[in-house]
């Protein structure tokens, strides 16, 4: 088994091919990028959110929530 | 014994307890493969003397389609389990794998129409199994519309699970699209019974990829599930105190 490929530029070019291939790797690079990263921004907003309950009870519990009228 | 395990593994809590050592474990593994893939088949595999170097697409194209179809299997199954035994985490299952799947399938399109350009001269042509592939998608994203449109979780719940049941007809379609009506989409390189149409020296390569595949489903299918079991739970006891603790945790 050997590198198909003597320098650099060659495999950029791939013959003539390297849009193709290139577009068809990055584009897969860029999906799969998305689809994995957005579980851990879903992931934070859900402890934003869990926060933001938690500091609602908090001030609901000590009686200092601010009433409608202020 | 298997209603016991079922029943366990059903339960949101422990499947998430259960499952925090294994993703980044898949995480790794799944790098691992996909680098090690990607050097031999971009830079090692042989030229291909009919289609040259374009046909290196292959490498990512039919792993996604494999992966694409396999999720909706998936989807089909958890759907059928989570109607039969009202199994809680099959449908969560089925709600997170859809837009990876999606993905997937999107992504094998997406691919097949590049490489078509330079090796049929076309970018797309109704062919069956390309017109399979674009049914599937919609499938995907007619399961995650239908999910989001109805306002009762557990109707949304039934309805997608039937759906993904009903949608999977479409599987044996796409498999056996190039043999029953032969158009343009070339005849399966790899068969399961019999010798490949490929050189060993191109599939040990493909074969890498598409293990590497299946190991980034699992793992990215864990991450959204997970999510997913958060996002339904959020209101319990544990969920409330996971997400303090990991927010403690990020901070310090």
């Amino acid at each position: 088994m050997k590198l198909q490929f003597d320098s650099l530029n060659s495999f950029i070019h791939m013959n003539g091919h390297g849009l193709y291939v290139w577009l068809a790797y990055g584009i897969a690079f860029v999906v799969l990028t998305l689809v994995l990263v957005a579980p851990a921004f879903q992931k934070r907003a859900l402890q934003r959110q869990a926060k933001r309950v938690r500091q609602l009870q908090q001030d609901l519990a000590r009686e200092n929530y601010p009433s409608p009228q202020d | 014994m298997v209603w016991q395990w079922l029943h366990r593994w059903g339960s949101p809590r422990w499947f998430y307890e259960k499952t925090g050592p294994w993703v980044a474990w898949l995480g790794l593994i799944a790098l691992v493969l996909l680098v090690w893939g990607l050097v031999w088949s971009l830079g090692y595999a042989p030229i291909e003397h009919k289609q040259g170097q374009s046909y290196r697409i292959i490498f990512i194209h039919v792993p996604a389609a494999f992966m694409g179809q396999g999720v909706y299997l998936l989807m089909a199954f958890c759907g059928a389990v989570g109607l039969i035994w009202r199994v809680k985490v099959c449908f969560m299952m089925t709600k997170a794998a859809a837009p990876y799947g999606a993905a997937l399938t999107f992504l094998a399109l997406v691919t097949g129409a590049i490489w078509g350009k330079p090796t049929w001269g076309t970018w797309w042509e109704w062919d069956a199994r390309i017109t399979f592939m674009l049914i599937l998608l919609f499938l995907y994203i007619g399961i995650i519309a239908l999910q989001a449109a109805l306002p009762s979780r557990d109707t949304a719940d039934k309805a997608c699970a039937l759906l993904a049941l009903i949608g999977s007809v479409n599987i044996p379609l796409i498999k056996n699209s190039v043999e029953w009506w032969y158009t343009l989409h070339q005849p399966a390189t790899i068969k399961i019974i019999g010798k490949s149409a490929m050189h060993e020296s191109m599939l040990y390569p493909l074969l890498l990829m598409i293990f590497a595949f299946w190991i980034l489903t699992a793992f990215a299918l864990l991450l959204t599930t997970r999510v997913e079991i958060l996002r339904r739970e959020f209101r319990t006891r544990w969920v409330q105190d996971l997400l303090a603790a990991e927010r403690e945790e990020g901070k310090s």
